[in-house]
């Protein structure tokens, strides 16, 4: 559905529900250069499990206008925003990559307005190679290869999908390159310059998951060992032979690890 | 950290979409010949019929040997995914059903393999939908057919079987113009050849009877889906419904949303595979797929000998023309230099002189060229598209295709090509005698 958050138009996937306020809310943040369809199977499950859900396009991203915000602050100060011109009290925030980042920084920021948070793929700091940067900020194509070499595991480099027929590295190939130019470099760096991190960890409140990837060359396993040790109530679940793209290589554990944390909503 | 590599071409031909079998270790892509796949619960499988969690339910709609070729095609091309289909023509027939019904139109190259144009022609005005057949060449015959009611631009990446080079950046950048996605036949070429989505092709299909599969076992087919196509971008103006607007016959999915770049295999699975059931059989598949791991070797022999008996006809006095685009005289000479570096493909016409008595004299002649209404084998062949492949069409049309009665069509193998001019000298010398 389109919703107006500060006159600019944007897009959130409901899968093809209502809102509903006597529902839970889970909000679903995508990573650099995606969009929401990143969680299509995870965001319509909920969708059709007695939760209202929100999978947006950030501001800049897919069908969303405006401009790419260009730190994760500001996309955490977007996100209740968001809510209010949903009409939603509370959600849960589901945040991967870059997005992950976005759910941990709104959850201190504005805790009265998150029930729990949910981390896939996440590290702090959020480090980002030289050669990635340079070529975002080209909007060098090579740049989106990059991600692909380094998002996917190794096994699932040469396919074998759960979903039937789809060419995973091109698919997200494909999406990637649907971004609008300077997209990418300023996603980047909102996660490269992201500060808080351990600070923001530390303020969080409420309940906490991170899921992580065992072969993630993105954002090692090793990346997100201090933001955890920072976080208070938290649990963890490492999918083997799991690379950064893991909504996609493992999307049913992907799915699983969440319905568990966040069974208590529906 | 290193620069990532993606895997090669090669490399894909032999791996992708396939993994050792979780269940038993197999290495070879196991032929999963099951009807249906058993839910480990009633929640799962709920969420697998509404599109919730990934898997095989029926394998009309999915079937995992099936899975893996699709994955391996759609690696290939360079595309998003694929759907594999009981035929090309299932998947040519599943393409235009998926994006458009009746009171809508085609532009489509006049230059097609017969039972397209059929289909075109003759089949779809039934339904509602209307073709119009253009010169390939005429970039403004194009631009002339569209009106507001066409949804889809239509060639073959070497036309059937003059084999007029399709220019497809300039024929892609056309139908962008209009807001309209360009699918192209690609049997001929195969991905080794050519891959038309480099080139601005959004939508690929094969016949995988031919080349891909590479021994005339099997009819198969496969549509593939760039995954680059703005549906949306008509959506304002209703142009692809079927894509952008609710689906009733799916609790009002609308697939561009559900998917930013598979809509359009969404829908073709979600509706036309699943209603008009025109699937592959998990056989088939695993056929195809043996022939897709020795593709890159296949097609190199089959151009270096194509080349061979192309220099060897075009040398001959009994052969009045030879059409095949790395000569100098065809007319898509510079162009298939461009779009077709590795080759032209292994099929191709010539034109005898002579009656055409002396036609079936040739043909006849023949031994190792079997005699029959197929191309991309491993072994060669031959026609005599006139009295077969094209036999409904006009005379009007046929010339229009660059056929005539002394067409002949051959598709080369992978004999020693010394033996196969040694057979078509034979075969000469006797229609010189006849």
């Amino acid at each position: 559905m389109r919703i107006d958050v500060d006159d600019t138009s944007c897009y959130a996937y409901t899968g093809s529900r209502a809102m509903d306020a006597d529902r839970p809310s889970i909000v679903f943040v995508h990573g650099a250069a995606n969009d929401h369809s990143v969680w299509a199977l995870q965001s319509r499950y909920f969708a059709h499990h007695g939760c209202n859900v929100l999978a947006v396009d950030l501001p800049g991203h897919g069908r969303s206008g405006g401009a790419a915000l260009a730190t994760v602050e500001a996309i955490a100060d977007w996100i209740p925003r968001l809510l209010d011109a949903a009409g939603v009290a509370r959600a849960a925030l589901v945040g991967h990559s870059l997005g992950s980042l976005v759910v941990l920084a709104c959850a201190a920021q504005r805790p009265e307005r998150v029930t729990k948070i949910a981390l896939l793929g996440p590290a702090v700091p959020m480090l980002v190679s030289d050669e990635l940067l340079a070529a975002a900020k080209a909007d060098d194509p090579v740049a989106f290869e990059m991600i692909n070499g380094w998002s996917f595991s190794a096994g699932k480099q040469l396919g074998g999908n759960a979903v039937p027929g789809m060419w995973m590295t091109g698919n997200a190939l494909r999406l990637m390159e649907r971004t609008h130019p300077g997209v990418l470099h300023t996603d980047l760096v909102a996660c490269q310059s992201y500060g808080q991190g351990l600070a923001d960890a530390a303020a969080v409140r409420c309940p906490a998951l991170a899921i992580m990837g065992a072969q993630d060359l993105m954002t090692p396993v090793k990346g997100a060992q201090a933001l955890l040790g920072a976080l208070a109530d938290k649990r963890t679940v490492t999918l083997p032979r799991t690379g950064h793209a893991m909504m996609a290589e493992q999307p049913d554990a992907v799915l699983d690890a969440l319905r568990e944390f966040l069974k208590a909503l529906a | 950290m290193s620069k990532p590599k993606s895997h090669r071409f090669d490399t894909l031909s032999l791996h992708a979409g396939a993994v050792p079998d979780p269940a038993t270790g197999a290495r070879a892509t196991p032929i999963y010949q099951t009807a249906s796949f058993v839910f480990p619960d009633t929640d799962h499988a709920a969420a697998l019929f509404n599109m919730e969690r990934a898997g095989h339910v029926y394998s009309r709609i999915s079937n995992p040997t099936v899975a893996v070729l699709e994955e391996r095609v759609a690696a290939l091309e360079g595309g998003v995914g694929a759907i594999g289909t009981a035929s090309g023509q299932a998947a040519l027939h599943l393409a235009i059903a998926t994006l458009q019904g009746a009171g809508s139109h085609i532009v489509a190259s006049r230059s097609l393999y017969g039972g397209s144009h059929n289909l075109l022609d003759y089949t779809l005005p039934r339904f509602g939908i209307e073709t119009t057949f253009v010169d390939p060449r005429d970039i403004d015959a194009w631009r002339a057919a569209v009106r507001p009611s066409t949804r889809l631009f239509f060639g073959e990446t070497l036309g059937n079987p003059g084999l007029d080079v399709l220019d497809i950046p300039r024929v892609a950048q056309l139908a962008h113009e209009h807001g309209l996605p360009l699918l192209v036949d690609s049997t001929f070429t195969t991905p080794w050849l050519v891959r038309p989505f480099e080139h601005g092709a959004d939508l690929v299909f094969h016949s995988a009877t031919k080349f891909l599969s590479g021994h005339g076992v099997v009819i198969g087919g496969v549509l593939v889906d760039s995954g680059a196509f703005d549906w949306d971008a008509g959506a304002a103006r209703g142009k692809f419904p079927t894509l952008t607007e609710p689906y009733a016959g799916f609790h009002d999915m609308v697939f561009s949303e559900e998917s930013t770049t598979a809509a359009f295999l969404l829908r073709a699975r979600r509706e036309g595979i699943r209603d008009f059931g025109a699937c592959m059989a998990p056989f088939t598949a695993f056929q195809i797929l043996q022939g897709i791991e020795t593709l890159p070797l296949r097609m190199q022999r089959h151009v270096e000998n194509t080349r061979r008996i192309v220099a060897f006809l075009d040398a001959h006095p009994l052969v009045a023309s030879v059409g095949y685009p790395e000569l100098p005289g065809h007319p898509d000479h510079a162009l298939a230099k461009t779009l077709l570096p590795r080759g032209c493909g292994a099929v191709f016409s010539f034109n005898l002189r002579g009656t055409r008595a002396q036609g079936r004299k040739f043909i006849e002649s023949l031994n190792l060229f079997s005699h029959l209404a197929n191309v991309g084998d491993a072994k060669s062949l031959v026609i005599h598209p006139a009295s077969t492949t094209h036999f409904r069409m006009s005379a009007e049309d046929l010339a229009k295709s660059g056929i005539t009665e002394g067409t002949i069509r051959l598709s080369i193998g992978l004999e020693d090509p010394d033996d196969l001019t040694d057979d078509l000298s034979r075969a000469l010398y006797a229609t010189g005698k006849a």
